[in-house]
């Protein structure tokens, strides 16, 4: 030991070197992201809302649950918050579990603290879920369109993909006959792509099957269109109308603000492949004979990830806003209390029972605002460019 | 230029063709056909029902509705199945209605957001910027029909005018009183349509002045000796502006758009209530034609604004 | 060298440090320089060592906050710099003294033609005509080397190579013959042949023009060209200050050493480039004593616990080190 320390390096205390602390790139942001105040007011009420709406589903779950957010008491309508039950009319079991109505009562007498918790699970599930699918399908698009957007489409393949999805979405239809036949089609184009591509090399392609291997675009011509057109419908007159033609059920609801609110990941996942493919580390792990499928997870898709991150977060403050306006116009899945429903129920009585407007509206405002504080905060930490700034 | 021109016409051409193919589509699969939407009524007979069918091809298959379909909207025959008038004429009469709206919305968001934006990046950190980005983001994350009831709620215990519809029932006088009237019916809608696009460009605004305050030119320029006056609204701003020019072609869809949720709450009869009653009755021409004609809004606003960002942006010529 | 009148501008005991993460960055600490009237005046020194913030203080261009100015004076012509307000700065930015920055690429707006840059800078400072101010701008276009100024002045910045801009931002600093011309590294950013062209120019330009000139680098090379006199700084210090044949020749600070040690010569052919041992340290987190230390080779206790002296090596030639100051006074 003694030998040891007449080796080293003074130490810093005698004098010697003084070095910057050693930090991880986690505890950097995390440093940067604690100053900003706004964003850890949204980070901690977000937790708060997380602990709410999962406590929310097993409290109002089952058949008995704790906090019946169904049950109608019609002598004890619009009921102002904090106001007593009345004894005499309620059977013991129709008591509300608090012993008041902290948040008052509906039209039919239905306690809206129980509703609300559970809206707090329907608002967590809708955004997480329909986010979810929006960054699934944009990595998944904006990855391909950013890593083998150069390569080109034969028109046979385009062709049995074409008649392979459309058959099965004539069966989802109900259009059955019409969609197995489109799928026969589909699997027998695909079929002789298969068996000719194979004997490519050892003997040509036949003059009459050539054009089946014409290519007609570059991948990234077929995503970026898509990403277009997308863009072309209304989005929230788009999600109103198949929300209005299909069973009201919240499944499909998410379902289909996730197919709608992909195309933004996408373009950013794309333009971040397209730059990073040309950056050396890939180049490198490419002269490695590294898989194609392990550089776009294992290189590209983490350094792609900040600002798909960042749109998630916003992503889900706007898809909790969609649902609450759909469940406001009558779009709903009325099975479940959400917050977008009471409110819906609450413009009847805006002036005899301002609560029902105003508990649900301050509950999705701070909510949705937390989660763009969050977003935002985690924009401004992630930003290498406004790193260097401060 | 004439290059650019014909080829971003052309893409948008096609990409017009698959928009008007996926909505025929969305339509169409969904499950329920629209001659059901209130089997309970005693008037639908099955005669009446073929009658129906026929008249409106719907016993045709898909590829041939679909052309019929478009034929009859291109040509103004298509109309609306639930009182038989044109979908054309009944969407222009809606269409004169949000188009106040839209006007008065537009020039709120751009009149406050510009100053807003700028003042913010110029005083960064500072108060009135902590402030106005508190302000943005509660804007951003208020549900508009819940904001519209605060609103309502506001102004009608208040001020004692009534907000709701274009004009209060049964008016007749005319002139001044008539004007304030109308406006007050304006204004409310407005602003709610307003809120949301203020909050975001503004917030806009501020980043896009941010970017170009730490460029090195507006250092030059504080260098030369300018004032900050110049070095902000000439040098640092005549840059940020750039983007926003392009904006004055993405607003176009805001034109057809309007607002379903404002528009109900305050019983106005343009656009957003249309198509909302449309999807309600399953009018397919009508939820087809306001679909389509808002993809042309935006494949035509995104061309103007390329074309506007070329002509601003010495940089760019093509 | 005109030794003895009054220095343009003279900089003392400057300090600029940066706040940020609860840590003070150091970048400026404590340095003194001056420029005589006509003079050209070399800082030299690595990238990060506090060169261009402390002539950004100059001109009053350091973003404050994060910038803090704690102290020093900086007398231009007489007048402290430091305590004019902003009003005093603009007549004083551009009009007596001008500054030419490192990145041509980006130092001048897009948007404008770069005749309309230059004229501006003319009439922001002297009131004349239109007609009179374009034709001073051709004027310096033509002095800069630039071929057919009447069309390039059309031109905006896209249009130019790099060059060229750095050209046009040489004429829009001459453009109210100012008295002080300061040049951040106007050469870094460009090739090596146009370095030399630029180089020529400004040697140019000092004939012609009585003008003093604050040249900043990193490049020895340039130094040994165009300096009269040279400041090393290191790590928001002056290490060594001397003519050229006084630095380059006798050099008395470790780090002066050093840096002439790492130039390729012709004398060492064959043997491998001497780097001065470690990197420069965080200005965060300097160490004790002479901020040099860790990386010296003639390191000693007395330079980990005390900030040396400003040395005389007699006829105008110091340095930061009282070590070596020993060792040539026992020789």
């Amino acid at each position: 030991m003694i030998v040891m320390n007449q080796n080293s390096k003074p130490s810093p205390a005698e004098g010697g070197v003084l070095e910057a602390p050693k930090r991880t790139l986690f505890q950097e942001n995390w440093n940067l992201f604690r100053k900003n105040r706004l964003a850890m007011a949204g980070l901690v009420i977000f937790v708060i809302f997380f602990i709410i709406a999962v406590g929310g589903f097993f409290l109002t779950y089952g058949r008995s649950p704790v906090f019946d957010p169904a049950l109608v008491r019609l002598q004890e309508k619009l009921r102002p918050p904090l106001s007593k039950p009345n004894l005499e009319t309620l059977k013991p079991e129709e008591l509300p579990r608090l012993g008041i109505y902290l948040f008052g009562t509906d039209d039919l007498g239905r306690d809206i603290f129980s509703r609300m918790l559970q809206g707090a699970w329907v608002s967590l599930t809708v955004g997480f879920i329909a986010v979810g699918i929006a960054v699934v399908i944009g990595v998944f698009l904006g990855g391909i369109a950013g890593y083998y957007g150069s390569s080109q489409i034969p028109l046979g393949h385009l062709l049995a993909c074409l008649l392979l999805g459309g058959g099965v979405i004539a069966i989802v239809a109900g259009r059955t006959a019409m969609g197995i036949s489109l799928i026969l089609f589909g699997g027998a184009t695909a079929a002789l792509l298969i068996r000719v591509g194979y004997a490519e090399g050892k003997r040509p392609i036949p003059k009459a099957l050539s054009v089946l291997f014409f290519n007609l675009f570059s991948v990234d011509v077929l995503i970026t269109g898509l990403i277009d057109i997308m863009l072309c419908f209304p989005v929230f007159f788009l999600i109103l109308t198949v929300v209005a033609l299909i069973p009201s059920k919240i499944h499909y609801i998410m379902i289909v603000i996730g197919l709608t609110s992909w195309m933004g990941s996408a373009r950013f996942i794309r333009a971040e492949f397209l730059s990073l493919r040309e950056q050396d580390f890939v180049t490198a792990a490419k002269a490695l004979g590294v898989s194609d499928w392990r550089i776009i997870f294992r290189h590209m898709v983490p350094n792609a990830m900040s600002p798909v991150l960042v749109s998630a977060t916003i992503g889900i403050a706007s898809a909790i806003l969609i649902e609450a306006g759909l469940s406001f116009l009558g779009f709903g899945d009325a099975s479940y209390a959400t917050w977008g429903n009471i409110l819906s129920s609450g413009k009847d009585f805006l002036f005899d029972a301002p609560w029902l407007t105003f508990v649900p509206g301050f509950a999705v405002l701070i909510v949705v605002l937390a989660f763009n504080l969050f977003g935002e905060g985690l924009r401004d930490v992630l930003n290498p460019k406004l790193k260097e700034r401060h | 230029m004439l290059a650019f021109i014909g080829r971003s016409a052309i893409q948008k051409i096609v990409t017009l063709f698959f928009v008007s193919i996926i909505s025929f589509l969305i339509v169409h699969l969904a499950p329920g056909e629209p001659s059901q939407i209130d089997p309970l009524n005693p008037k639908f007979t099955q005669e009446v029902l073929e009658r129906f069918r026929k008249e409106f091809h719907l016993d045709k298959p898909l590829h041939i509705q679909y052309l019929y379909y478009y034929r009859d909207l291109l040509t103004g025959k298509s109309v609306s199945w639930k009182d038989n008038r044109p979908v054309l004429k009944k969407i222009y009469e809606r269409f004169k209605n949000s188009l106040w709206l839209f006007i008065l919305g537009t020039l709120i968001t751009w009149t406050l957001s510009f100053p807003v934006g700028i003042h913010a990046a110029i005083r960064r950190g500072g108060l009135y910027d902590r402030s106005t980005t508190f302000l943005a983001y509660l804007l951003i994350s208020i549900p508009g029909f819940f904001f519209a009831y605060m609103l309502i709620i506001f102004v009608v215990t208040h001020f004692h005018v009534p907000v709701i519809g274009m004009e209060t029932f049964g008016i007749s006088s005319t002139g001044w009183y008539w004007f304030m009237d109308r406006m007050w019916h304006l204004l409310l809608p407005s602003i709610l349509g307003a809120a949301g696009g203020i909050a975001v460009l503004s917030r806009y605004v501020r980043n896009q002045m941010l970017e170009v305050e730490s460029q090195d030119y507006v250092r030059t320029a504080k260098a030369k000796g300018l004032s900050p006056d110049k070095v902000h609204y000439k040098h640092a701003l005549r840059n940020a502006l750039l983007p926003f020019v392009t904006m004055f072609g993405l607003i176009l869809p805001g034109l057809i758009g309007g607002s379903v949720i404002i528009e109900s709450i305050f019983s106005w009869p343009g656009m957003g209530r249309m198509a909302y009653e449309a999807i309600l009755a399953r009018n397919y021409p009508v939820i087809l034609a306001v679909n389509f004609i808002s993809a042309i809004l935006v494949l035509v606003g995104t061309f103007i604004s390329d074309l506007l960002y070329m002509v601003v942006d010495p940089r760019i010529r093509l | 060298m005109s030794c003895g009148n009054e220095p343009l501008l003279s900089v003392e005991n400057l300090k600029v440090f940066f706040h940020s993460d609860g840590t003070v960055s150091r970048a400026v600490d404590g340095v003194s320089y001056e420029v005589k009237e006509g003079e050209t005046v070399c800082l030299v020194g690595e990238s990060g060592c506090g060169k261009t913030v402390s002539v950004l203080a100059i001109l009053g261009l350091v973003p404050q906050p994060p910038g803090e100015i704690p102290g020093g004076e900086i007398l231009f012509k007489g007048r402290s710099l430091l305590e004019l307000n902003e009003e005093a700065l603009q007549e004083i930015r551009g009009k007596e003294i001008s500054m030419i920055f490192q990145e041509p690429m980006t130092s001048l707006n897009p948007v404008f033609t770069i005749g309309d840059q230059i004229e501006e800078a003319i009439t922001t400072h002297e009131a004349v005509e239109r007609a009179e101010a374009q034709r001073r701008t051709i004027e310096l276009l033509a002095d800069v080397g630039i071929a057919s100024p009447e069309e390039r002045m059309k031109d905006y910045p896209h249009n130019l190579s790099g060059g060229q801009r750095q050209r046009v931002m040489i004429a829009m600093a001459l453009a109210c013959e100012p008295d002080l011309v300061i040049a951040d590294e106007p050469t870094t950013a460009l090739d090596v042949t146009i370095q030399d062209q630029i180089l020529h120019l400004f040697r140019e330009l000092k004939k012609k023009r009585q003008m003093a000139l604050l040249y900043i680098t990193h490049n020895l090379g340039v130094v040994a060209e165009i300096a009269d006199r040279i400041y090393v700084m290191y790590a928001g210090i002056i290490a060594e200050v001397g003519n050229v044949e006084q630095v380059f020749r006798n050099p008395n600070h470790p780090y002066t050493m050093g840096l002439l040690a790492s130039l390729p010569s012709r004398v060492r052919k064959g043997q491998p480039l001497y780097s001065i041992p470690g990197a420069v340290p965080d200005p965060a987190y300097k160490p004790q004593g002479c901020p040099f230390n860790p990386r010296c080779p003639y390191v000693n206790e007395i330079c980990r616990r005390e900030f040396p002296e400003m040395c005389d090596f007699g006829d105008h030639h110091f340095a930061r080190c009282p070590i070596i100051f020993q060792e040539r006074k026992n020789l």
